[in-house]
């Protein structure tokens, strides 16, 4: 299959290791990958934030950069659920609304996309080691994103312990997290309780937003877990954990 | 318009919310409480998403039909005795149920729970005027003795521990220096006690509605306590007052709301009490008030109908959005500084309030879509957010350094020659300077984040400015490791 990798602005910036995850591993699956080099961001702090002009604008361009493809893959439920959105953005009245219908309807989250389009199985890579799986809000609610994860860590070896709070937000929010910073690090110490609670050193998830936030908070309260976006741990050689250079 | 807001102190007040403790310690039972018995009520109920289907489109029947509704509603009410009355706002609603009191020489008055003489703030209205009102709800009696205001649509005292009732009890009550007020059981005996004098003294009973039945006139409430039962039958005058948007056709439409309401709002199959009201007492009957009045409230409901907000409209004010609300889970009803909290109140308040004094309430979410998930009438609660920070983007009512920052990184993204690099240096230079998994306790520009998080580093360098070719064709695991 030909796909197009989204690499999500928050990947390419701060964790370029995940993209490279998610390269190899669709890669590994069968996949031949483009990742368009002009690709910048889907839009959502614009269209979240009320911008109807920018979201549009940037709308336009995610459909000229994935024009073409059989599927556009994103490691972030956050973004894929926002290309979700793209007809809404453009409106009823668009004249390129059948285009970001067709993109939104060929558009996947990653770990999704693995499991149920390639029915991939990761190289063994998680024996001995228990973890805990943050889900995400836009790739639970919007996308329908549950087992997908939990089935690649299981099939890499990994064994889950989940939380009890795993599907209440974490107060990330886009620009929720610095316009109520208060309320969306109440939001973080309760996930971050409940994470603890499992014992588990390591919390994963899919979105890398969600767990900058964490780690930064955990790290903040110098408690001691650790963060990884799922995909890094389904490769050989991935980079320190997030959190992980804490005293 | 009259609708009172203290939306404006947003951030103040949420601060505030999370540095107290007793509240913080009431937030948590509730957190962990009514979401709980709501999921295990639905997972009771195989077709409860086949009813929430038929719910929500029956509400936008409704809607489609509001006048016609109405206008039946209104000439079954009359044609049982009763009388309709229409507010086309608050002060009119005020005005009437002030005049329909005097016109029965009413002194006192029962008040049964009901958010839209919240909205009205008619008790302050009816008291302004020398009558005394008594709420009958325990919740809403308590919060009514504190000089508070609901934190919550349908538990109005969720704010409150055991022990902040007890204190309440103690100042407000007369000649009860000993009673004993250690269990809830016992502040609810003492409760009851001090409310059935009153119900035999009022001469007026004002409730809301969850639903007005326009097929047979009725209004119907839902209770745990039956303390509306009494205010609505005991006085000789009954007035029901309610939304516009509370009509529905049939008696069968009701009951299948009322199959959804119970289970979001508390998690029970039925509330305890479900209770009809038809017209005012017949010869026949043993009891029931000798009048009844139906005070039908605008007051910027219709404005909704045909607009990008009218789904809000077919609110049921069950709460479980307030429930499933992470945010409101962390700050509670107070810190929206509306009667309506949560994701229901942060769509309906700039509609009544106007935006320009409730702009936090809709960007006061992450957009998580708990309550759209949970949302027996399927209210796209996110989306219609969304519009109004679409409304208030417009109305450049947003922070201008928000709206500055978003401009800047928008000009950027569309510019991917200039993006790139950019990019690239920026978390070259920050992940070179942390070093490996390092991360900054202060950013320069970045308090908002760092005051209480470190900023994990970037790696260094990004991802797309790394990558060597633009294709890259599948490399299969087995092939590899030949």
């Amino acid at each position: 299959m030909r796909v197009a990798l989204l690499v999500s602005c928050l990947v390419d910036g701060l964790r370029p290791s995940v993209g490279a995850a998610a390269l190899a591993l669709l890669r590994e699956a069968g996949c031949t990958v483009r990742v368009p080099r002009q690709q910048t961001c889907c839009g959502q702090p614009a269209w979240n934030s009320g911008d109807r002009a920018t979201a549009q604008a940037l709308a336009l361009k995610v459909l000229q950069d994935f024009a073409d493809v059989e599927a556009v893959v994103v490691p972030s439920g956050s973004c894929a659920g926002m290309v979700r959105q793209l007809p809404e953005v453009l409106g009823p009245e668009h004249p390129r609304l059948g285009e970001a219908e067709a993109l939104a309807a060929r558009c996947f989250e990653i770990t999704d996309f693995l499991v149920n389009q390639c029915d991939f199985t990761p190289a063994p890579l998680g024996a001995g080691q228990t973890l805990t799986y943050h889900d995400s809000c836009a790739g639970l609610r919007e996308l329908g994103v549950k087992s997908a994860p939990r089935t690649l860590l299981e099939r890499a070896g990994y064994t889950l312990t989940e939380m009890t709070q795993a599907e209440t937000c974490c107060g990330f929010g886009g620009t929720f997290c610095v316009k109520y910073p208060a309320v969306s690090v109440a939001m973080a110490d309760e996930k971050l309780a409940s994470a603890r609670a499992t014992g588990v050193p390591l919390v994963t998830g899919g979105d890398l937003g969600c767990l900058i936030h964490l780690a930064g908070r955990e790290e903040r309260a110098e408690a001691g877990l650790s963060f990884r976006h799922v995909l890094e741990l389904l490769v050989p050689t991935p980079a320190p954990a997030l959190g992980a250079g804490h005293p | 318009m009259s609708f009172q807001v203290h939306s404006q102190d947003f951030i103040a007040r949420s601060r505030d919310a999370l540095a107290d403790a007793p509240l913080q310690s009431a937030l948590g039972k509730l957190r962990m409480g009514l979401s709980v018995r709501r999921r295990e009520a639905v997972a009771a109920l195989p077709e409860f998403e086949a009813l929430r289907e038929e719910a929500a489109a029956l509400r936008d029947y409704t809607l489609a039909t509001l006048d016609r509704q109405l206008e039946t509603f209104e000439a079954q009410v009359r044609a049982r005795g009763g009388e309709v009355h229409w507010a086309p706002d608050a002060a009119s609603a005020r005005a009437i149920i002030l005049e329909l009191c005097q016109r029965y020489g009413a002194k006192k008055v029962l008040k049964g729970k009901s958010m839209v003489t919240e909205e009205l703030e008619l008790n302050e209205h009816l008291e302004a005027h020398g009558l005394r009102c008594v709420e009958t709800d325990l919740g809403e009696y308590i919060v009514q003795l504190r000089r508070e205001r609901p934190s919550h649509i349908v538990a109005p005292a969720i704010h409150l521990r055991k022990e902040d009732v007890a204190e309440s009890f103690a100042a407000h009550h007369v000649g009860r220096e000993h009673a004993d007020r250690s269990t809830a059981e016992a502040l609810m005996a003492e409760a009851r006690e001090e409310l059935r004098a009153h119900f035999l003294s009022a001469e007026v009973g004002i409730t809301g509605a969850n639903f007005a039945i326009a097929e047979t006139g009725s209004t119907v409430i839902v209770t745990n306590e039956g303390n509306g039962d009494l205010t609505q039958s005991l006085p000789k005058v009954h007035i029901a007052v309610t939304g516009i948007e509370k009509v529905v056709p049939t008696l069968e439409d009701a009951s299948t709301l009322l199959r959804v309401l119970a289970r979001s709002a508390t998690g029970q199959e039925a509330s305890v009490y479900t209770t009809f009201s038809t017209g005012p007492r017949r010869p026949e009957d043993p009891d029931g008030p000798e009048a009844y009045h139906v005070v039908l409230v605008d007051n910027g409901r219709s404005a909704m109908l045909g607009t990008e907000f009218e789904a809000m409209l077919r609110c049921i004010r069950c709460g479980a959005c307030l429930n499933h609300c992470p945010v409101y889970g962390q700050v509670g009803g107070h810190a929206y500084g509306s009667v309506y909290p949560g994701p229901m109140g942060a769509v309906l308040t700039p509609q009544l309030a106007g935006l320009d004094d409730t702009v936090h309430l809709p960007t006061a979410s992450t957009f998580c879509g708990a309550c759209e998930a949970v949302c027996p009438v399927k209210i796209p609660l996110p989306s219609l957010l969304r519009r109004w920070r679409q409304r208030a983007y417009d109305a450049r009512l947003d922070g201008d350094r928000a709206r500055w920052l978003l401009r800047l990184w928008a000009f950027f993204a569309a510019r991917p020659r200039l993006y790139h690099p950019l990019l690239s240096a920026a978390t070259m230079m920050l992940g070179w300077l942390a070093g490996p998994g390092g991360s900054f306790r202060r950013l320069l520009g970045g308090k908002a984040w760092t005051e209480s998080r470190n900023f994990p580093a970037p790696e260094g360098g990004s991802f797309l400015a790394g990558l060597q070719g633009e294709e890259f064709a599948p490399t299969p695991r087995k092939a590899r490791s030949r």
